[in-house]
């Protein structure tokens, strides 16, 4: 710039333009992501929709599953049987006369289960105290299929422990267990999904998003006409980073919000310590989106990455909904590329237990490797040439 | 701070360049094909002025004006811009050049005054300041009544006087502009010159201005001619068109067609161009001096030629084919007569009251026409004006909201697939199969029309032959050349041997060499009495046509012969009135109408 030396040092002119330039392109983001409905979707729209779609829809809980109970000659012990299982909440007994009417009901889907009681059950159990019961699960769905025979095992316990007080004798089991679940006493897949999605909402929104945008700016000839301008790379960058990081951290606490006076999911870690671990991820995420964009210059292709390398990933592998340690070894080698593991093991951490420093440390500095890595790429490959 | 005054009085003449180019070459590569966007290129462009960087396209225009805003690295040579390297000090050059990029950079989602304070902000224009500035650029754009609707709702040519007044919010002391006047309707042209002259007139401004349009090559003070990478001269516009002096003619014989006259003077050795204007013949001889004009055309006694004033395209073709030495057309093609030449067979499209709604928006209001067997039919019109509109509902692409519409003496209401048939079909966009050979797409269009064996061979020979593609047979479609790629598109849409053939757009971005001889090809079709329907925003191509209609928003201004419509708007301001003057009023006419109502 050719300027008159004035009242201001040269320095400062060149802060107040370097402010006014950022400011320009800021604001310029802002008004375009209220004017744009695919950036509203993203940003406010999708949040929600998966939020109320995990918070509600799925659940990895298995309760209320319909088993079939065949009862050959129903007597006092059969029907206290049935009743144990009418109390829990974790079946639907429904009552069959036949075992050829459980199969069909069985392979047709209305039960997963069958429980078969013969009708010699309630006298070989009087007298030898060895009754056979039979219990065939549907095993197409093996996670479902392994908690189920799991619970009737429990409710089969249970009703054994009542027979025997009411008969007035001992149980004659060798060692008795008693469990108690930590963090998530209830269990419900809930609280450890809806922290977890937070993720997935940042990555869309820093990755995804991110790399849309600054595409379209290549496509529509926009970028060219700013690299003109007197900007610097860095002001370009600054200006995508912040409004974008804006929108994720509002992404964040809508969730946050949501999780907690919505879904009644227990916070138990400080708000500070959750702001700051989403900041190191979205600060990655925002990395992942501007080099995919750098590198695609094209929406169509920025889109398809990004869902490949960020979204997808974040959603299988980072231990979102499935358990990291019940990975094959390589799969799990693999999820250590993936940054929103590191993300997700705090943030259910945070949420379910605590501070607890020893794993959000390790998971944080990892963050903080990643971010670098990824901005600093960024940084470097994008120039203010069209080449 | 920025320079927010103008740099007053111009220190013209003192032969200090604004822009130094020495030796400067650059390739990009695509795919396998290294492409040589400049070919050791050195130039200087003086302070002051415009000057033009004239160019088909593909000529490496686009390539120099990046490099002097230091948005491309040279592979070799350097470039100068405002007395700095504009590879090594690009920030500074950026600071005080203003650039409009083809697509002028607009962001379509802001409105008027937003584009406008962003670039203001990128620019270091202070908020004091700007209240006048943008005062001062919505008064010379017009653009005033417009600052809150948002720049994607605005025409072609309102857009591209954003894009400029968005260059313009500090006065930069040298103004790139990249091809300013593509798709712009020739009003808004009109006006963008007079206002980027002023700007070099008052302002002390330096303009670079490229284009494609050989006509506003006469505009400017100093044209730099450009084509395939390399700079074939610069100088004043006068200087070019001034070697062509006393080979420039008018030729006409009373009774003969516009484009048998041409092709009778095309297969002569000595004639170097010669193009349909309306009645008669443009005719640019090889040599200096009157040709005996009886000897022109043998057996026409009552033929008539007249010098007229040469201009810069004359120079231009005149230039390319020394460098070329390329044949218009195939002179030993064959003369047979065609089946039925000349309009005389019928009508064989019919258009009445023909509407096409999107939404709440009428694209196409109510349009009447027809167009006989073997006429070439032109549609005339800027952008937005609803030709290819029209043109998808003739092809049976897109079924009309009102209206009727015949192809070939089939409804396309009600048997479109019988009336396709009969069509071929050219879009605008190359819609070929990019990764597949020339052969290959040739092979495909024949199989979708169920020609096989000998005969499919045949056809595809007769398309290799007649187009001049064997030598590109088995390249790539994608790598071939936008004319090789023109005549590629052309031949798939004739390989079932239509009746009527619709071209959108056929000659947009090609050479103008190329232009001429794919007019050529439409030409003999035409005689071989296939029907031709074109469009084209090229104004001197309507005068290749046997009749056209002129549309603008969706509507017919004018229909007949290129001398009726002229003869329409002929006044005693405007006796020899060109196509474009006829187009120009025809339109302020319109607005003028639109508004009194």
């Amino acid at each position: 710039m050719n300027g008159k030396p004035g009242e201001s040092g040269p320095a400062e002119s060149r802060r107040a333009g370097s402010r006014m330039r950022l400011a320009g392109l800021v604001r310029k983001e802002f008004l375009q992501i209220l004017r744009d409905p695919s950036s509203i979707a993203i940003a406010f729209l999708m949040p929600v929709v998966l939020l109320f779609l995990f918070g509600y829809g799925v659940s990895l809980d298995a309760e209320h599953m319909p088993v079939g109970i065949v009862v050959e000659k129903p007597d006092q012990d059969t029907s206290r049987f049935l009743g144990s299982f009418r109390q829990s909440r974790y079946f639907e007994p429904v009552l069959l006369s036949t075992m050829p009417e459980a199969v069909e009901a069985l392979e047709s889907g209305t039960i997963d289960a069958i429980i078969h009681l013969r009708q010699d059950f309630s006298k070989k159990r009087k007298t030898s105290g060895d009754a056979p019961m039979q219990v065939i699960v549907n095993g197409v769905d093996a996670n479902t299929a392994r908690i189920l025979s799991g619970y009737i095992e429990g409710a089969w316990i249970r009703w054994l422990g009542h027979e025997a007080i009411a008969e007035g004798t001992d149980l004659k089991i060798p060692v008795q267990m008693e469990h108690r679940v930590w963090f998530n006493s209830e269990l419900r897949s809930r609280n450890y999904l809806v922290p977890g999605l937070i993720a997935i909402i940042m990555t869309l929104i820093g990755a995804l998003l991110t790399a849309m945008v600054m595409a379209r700016e290549w496509e529509r000839g926009t970028m060219e006409a700013l690299m003109v301008t007197p900007v610097a790379r860095r002001e370009i960058i600054l200006g995508k980073l912040i409004p974008y990081f804006t929108l994720g951290i509002g992404g964040m606490a809508l969730s946050v919000l949501l999780a907690v006076f919505l879904f009644n999911v227990p916070l138990r870690g400080s708000v500070i310590v959750l702001f700051a671990a989403s900041s190191l991820f979205l600060l990655t995420a925002l990395g992942m989106g501007l080099l995919i964009s750098i590198l695609a210059k094209n929406q169509f292709v920025a889109g398809q990455a990004a869902i490949i390398v960020t979204f997808l990933p974040a959603f299988i592998l980072s231990g979102f909904i499935f358990d990291i340690n019940s990975m094959p070894a390589p799969i799990q080698v693999i999820t250590h590329l993936i940054a929103a593991r590191y993300f997700v093991a705090i943030l259910q951490t945070i949420f379910l237990a605590g501070n607890i420093w020893s794993v959000i440390a390790w998971n944080a500095l990892a963050l903080v490797v990643m971010s670098t890595v990824f901005l600093g790429i960024s940084r470097r490959k994008f120039r203010k040439r069209l080449e | 701070m920025a320079n927010l005054q103008p740099e007053g009085t111009c220190k013209a003449g003192n032969g200090n360049a604004i822009i130094t180019l020495l030796n400067v070459s650059k390739s990009f590569v695509t795919g396998k094909r290294t492409i040589q966007a400049l070919d050791n290129v050195s130039a200087r462009v003086q302070r002051c002025m415009i000057t033009g960087l004239v160019g088909p396209d593909g000529s490496g225009k686009t390539t120099l004006m990046r490099l002097i805003a230091g948005l491309l690295e040279p592979d070799k040579g350097t470039v100068t811009a405002l007395g700095r390297d504009a590879t090594a000090e690009s920030l500074l050059v950026q600071a005080s050049a203003g650039y409009m990029p083809q697509r002028f950079g607009l962001y379509e989602d802001l409105t008027v005054s937003e584009n406008l304070n962003l670039y203001a902000d990128l620019q270091g224009v202070p908020g004091d300041a700007r209240h006048e500035r943008f005062r001062e650029l919505m008064h010379m754009t017009g653009l005033g009544p417009f600052v809150s609707r948002l720049a994607g709702r605005l025409s072609g040519g309102m857009k591209q006087k954003l894009g400029l007044a968005c260059t313009l919010v500090r006065y930069p002391q040298l103004l790139l502009l990249d091809e300013p006047t593509v798709g712009v309707d020739p009003v808004s042209r009109r006006e963008l010159w007079s206002i980027v002259s002023r700007l070099v007139r008052e302002e002390g401004m330096s303009v670079l201005l490229s284009t494609s349009y050989l006509d506003e090559a006469e505009n400017c003070n100093e044209v730099i001619m450009m084509f395939e990478g390399q700079i074939l001269g610069q100088d004043r516009p006068e200087k070019f068109s001034s070697t062509m002096e006393g080979r420039t003619f008018t030729v006409s014989v009373p009774g003969m067609k516009g484009r048998i006259l041409q092709k009778k003077l095309l297969m002569r050795e000595d004639v170097t161009d010669a193009i349909v204007q309306g009645d008669c013949i443009r005719l640019v001889m090889q040599t200096q001096g009157n040709p005996d004009a009886s000897a022109l055309v043998p057996d026409t006694p009552d033929i008539t030629l007249r010098p007229v004033q040469p201009r810069f395209e004359d120079a231009f073709i005149s230039v390319l084919r020394q460098q070329r030495s390329a044949r218009i057309m195939n002179r030993e093609e064959d003369t047979k007569p065609g089946p039925s030449p000349g309009g005389n067979g019928g009508n064989v499209i019919e258009v009445k009251n023909l509407k096409r709604r999107f939404g709440d928006f009428y694209a196409v209001k109510g349009v009447t026409f027809s167009v006989e067997r073997g006429e070439v039919f032109g549609l005339l019109g800027p952008n937005g004006a609803g030709k290819s509109t029209t043109f998808r509902m003739l092809c049976g692409l897109l079924p009309p909201t009102e209206g009727m519409l015949s192809v070939a003496g089939h409804d396309l209401r009600r048997a479109p697939s019988a009336a396709r048939a009969h069509i071929g079909y050219m879009s605008q966009k190359f819609s070929l199969y990019g990764n597949l050979s020339v052969r290959e797409n040739l092979r495909f269009f024949i199989s979708v029309y169920g020609l096989t064996g000998n005969a499919g061979q045949k056809k595809i020979q007769w398309a290799l032959d007649q187009f001049e593609l064997g030598d590109h047979a088995e390249s790539t479609s994608n790598d071939l050349s936008l004319g090789h790629k023109q005549r590629l598109a052309m031949a798939c849409s004739l390989m079932h041997e239509p009746d009527i053939l619709f071209l959108d757009e056929p000659t947009s971005g090609v050479d103008p060499l190329a232009r001429r001889e794919f007019w050529h090809r439409i030409n003999a079709l035409a005689e071989h009495g296939i029907t031709v329907l074109v469009t084209t925003h090229f104004m001197e191509e309507a005068d290749y046509c046997d009749r056209l209609a002129i549309m603008t928003a969706g509507e017919v201004l004018a229909l007949g012969t290129p001398a009726e419509i002229k003869s329409e708007v002929r006044s005693a301001k405007i006796p020899e009135p060109t196509m474009e003057d006829a187009f120009i009023s025809l339109i302020q006419t319109s607005a003028r109408g639109e508004r009194a109502s």
